[in-house]
């Protein structure tokens, strides 16, 4: 039997297919501004028995596909689970949300805390960040590594914290100091949410902020534990709604 | 309703147009919360056709009793002995304040930073939308936290006012201050209705007043059994209708609902199938017609089975003692009765933490949310000792901080469908 599973998140979409337990299919795509229409055309051609969705679009993917839902929170605990048994705490921030997941013996969500309505501290906050700098995403959290001055960076929000970098490169500040500055702070926000739920190791980081290099490292730094990224953090979603199929609900 | 009312409405000075255009929304607002739902009680007629005439027939009958000379009051808290105003021969309402409406208005004079419910009220008076406070002779304001007591001074300006201090804690001294105020009260509306509260009027009254709290108490003991007979919308709905409907009238027709219930709760029928879990509320009061975060919850397979609110328990858990005789001792009655409130304006106030976890038990409930409106920080603050003392009693608890608008009703949804996933499993 195959199942699927589809995180239709706010910039990215993944799908998993795993074949008897086996993880047999694994792609993304770009959200854009139809997420249907890009969900379709990565699921078109994929063979399943079943499919649950996950992310934001869940519901919209549902309407179309009559296909059962899970939370993103619950599926990167399952997910985490499954890769790495044992894990205690979930953190992951994506493209619009961050959260930090307490995660119990068989994968269970034991507590979690999200982030507000606004972007604040996730990948799209990274994302226009790096493009006022000038940098590209991949090459923004190496950048920032390069940095040594310590620059406080004190707003969370987007539109604000692009001012005041305007107003320090004005002041001729490095670039990369300013970028290290502002993986700093996003980094403060995310472990004070790990803090709210204890943040006990091991821990696991995903979602595609994981994919920066640089925010792991300030992670470890600030929390002094140790935090595991898997392979391709940005499947891990996916491939926990697809273990969640296998299993038969939610 | 529209048109018979209009010739009324103008009367009022009501903003016609835009007034029409609120009943419109609220009219597909509650079509899609309340009369979509399955099994729906027979009583709960009652309650849409209440709610179908809320600025109708309920206004018109105000206006009846004003040509017949009784006094409107209108109140914004718990806090304010109601008995005194029935004991007087005037009628009691509870103003709303739970849409967002008038808030460019509002915000023209209030803090951006300002907690919808104040700035709703505040709102609801400026855009001339509400009838209840138009038709209101005094608008009784209290000193419960900071940003409604300085907006009322600003409010002063627009309505007959009358501000109640209330204590912060519960020592000796602070009932005595309550005491006071109470009869400073109990002076002003003596003065504008021109009616003297004697013991006999006032017996009545506290026995009144009494009789809805018993059936509300009913009401809340039946949502035990499991599976719950009634959603924790329409629960809420009858709390938020207890606040302006005719009280005999009001306490009839939910004791005729409470009776369809029992015989609901003895089939081991409910409004769902047994093992949809259960949620508890407890936080700020949800005003009519806030319905948001009920919504979202019941519509994430779970029922909501008790509100430990103003608008809920906080208003309906203690009774006054029906023992006095003169006056002195009902008023004695009710400072006691009312200084028992466990509204977290108090400090310490650790009977809500005890309530709280009491009644999560009794309901059996999963899980509780913990509701507060964004900038009020007594419920903002006190949601961590909530936290501690859930956690204590091992009760999951999901604390959301919100406001009336609806842009983050997707956030909502995930972090509540997660929670319900959270509880079930």
């Amino acid at each position: 039997m195959r199942f699927a599973g589809i995180d239709i998140g706010s910039r990215t979409i993944e799908l998993v297919v795993l074949n008897d337990g086996e993880l047999i299919e694994a792609k993304k795509t770009d959200t854009g501004f139809d997420p249907m229409a890009q969900a379709k055309a990565l699921i078109a051609g994929t063979q399943y028995d079943r499919v649950m969705a996950t992310g934001y679009g869940r519901h919209l993917f549902e309407l179309s596909y009559d296909a059962p839902t899970v939370t993103e929170i619950k599926a990167y605990a399952v997910g985490a689970h499954a890769l790495f048994p044992g894990v205690r705490t979930v953190l992951d921030i994506g493209g619009q949300d961050s959260k930090a997941i307490a995660v119990g013996k068989e994968g269970k969500v034991i507590k979690f805390e999200m982030n507000d309505r606004c972007a604040a501290g996730t990948g799209k906050f990274l994302e226009i960040m790096a493009k006022t700098l000038g940098y590209s995403l991949d090459e923004f959290g190496p950048k920032a590594l390069e940095g040594h001055k310590d620059i406080q960076i004190s707003n969370m929000c987007t539109v604000f914290a692009e001012s005041e970098v305007t107003s320090l490169l004005a002041k001729g500040e490095d670039r990369q100091d300013i970028a290290l500055g502002l993986h700093r702070s996003v980094v403060r926000r995310a472990a004070g949410m790990l803090k709210r739920i204890s943040g006990e190791e091991p821990i696991v980081f995903a979602g595609g902020v994981a994919k920066n290099v640089c925010m792991r490292r300030l992670l470890e730094e600030t929390l002094g534990r140790i935090i595991t990224v898997p392979e391709d953090p940005q499947m891990v979603g996916a491939f926990g709604a697809a273990l969640l199929a296998q299993k038969g609900g939610s | 309703m529209s048109e018979k009312y209009t010739k009324m409405w103008e009367a009022l000075g009501l903003d016609i147009s835009a007034h029409d255009g609120l009943l419109k929304v609220l009219g597909q607002f509650y079509g899609d919360i309340y009369l979509s739902q399955d099994k729906r009680l027979k009583g709960m007629e009652y309650m849409d056709f209440v709610l179908s005439e809320v600025h109708g027939l309920r206004i018109q009958e105000l206006q009846e009793a004003k040509a017949a000379g009784r006094k409107i009051v209108g109140t914004f808290c718990v806090f304010v002995p109601e008995e005194l105003v029935w004991a007087a021969n005037g009628i009691c309402v509870g103003l709303c304040a739970g849409a967002e409406i008038g808030k460019e208005s509002a915000e023209k004079i209030l803090p951006r930073n300002t907690c919808a419910l104040i700035k709703s009220f505040v709102g609801f008076k400026l855009s001339k939308l509400c009838p209840y406070i138009e038709s209101c002779d005094l608008v009784v304001g209290e000193t419960t936290c900071d940003g409604k007591k300085k907006a009322y001074e600003i409010f002063e300006e627009y309505v007959p006012l009358h501000v109640m201090e209330l204590p912060q804690m519960k020592r000796d001294v602070d009932r005595d201050l309550f005491k006071g105020e109470v009869l400073r009260f109990k002076g002003k509306i003596e003065e504008i209705t021109g009616q003297e509260i004697t013991a006999s009027r006032l017996k009545e009254a506290i026995r009144l007043i009494n009789n809805r709290r018993r059936v509300l108490q009913r009401l809340n003991k039946l949502r035990a059994a499991s599976p719950s007979p009634i959603s924790g919308r329409d629960a809420l709905l009858i709390n938020q209708i207890s606040f302006y409907d005719d009280p005999p009238r009001f306490t009839k027709n939910i004791e005729a609902l409470c009776d369809e219930l029992e015989k609901r709760v003895a089939a081991g029928e409910g409004i769902v199938q047994k093992g949809v879990p259960r949620l508890m509320m407890s936080g700020c009061p949800m005003a009519v017609p806030n319905w948001k975060l009920p919504f979202v919850v019941e519509s994430s397979g779970a029922v909501i089975v008790g509100e430990e609110s103003c608008i809920g328990t906080r208003n309906t858990r203690d009774l006054v003692d029906e023992g006095g005789q003169s006056v002195d001792e009902m008023i004695d009655a009710i400072v006691d009765r009312y200084m028992r409130i466990d509204c977290a304006c108090f400090t310490p106030n650790p009977e809500r933490l005890d309530h709280i976890v009491d009644m999560a038990k009794e309901l059996k409930a999963d899980g509780v949310i913990h509701y507060a409106l964004q900038f009020c920080h007594p419920y903002t603050v006190e949601a961590y000792k909530v936290e501690k003392a859930l956690e204590k009693a091992n009760i999951p608890l999901l604390k959301i901080e919100t406001d009336y608008s609806m842009e983050d009703v997707e956030q909502l949804k995930t972090r509540v469908e997660a929670f319900v996933e959270q509880v079930k499993q």
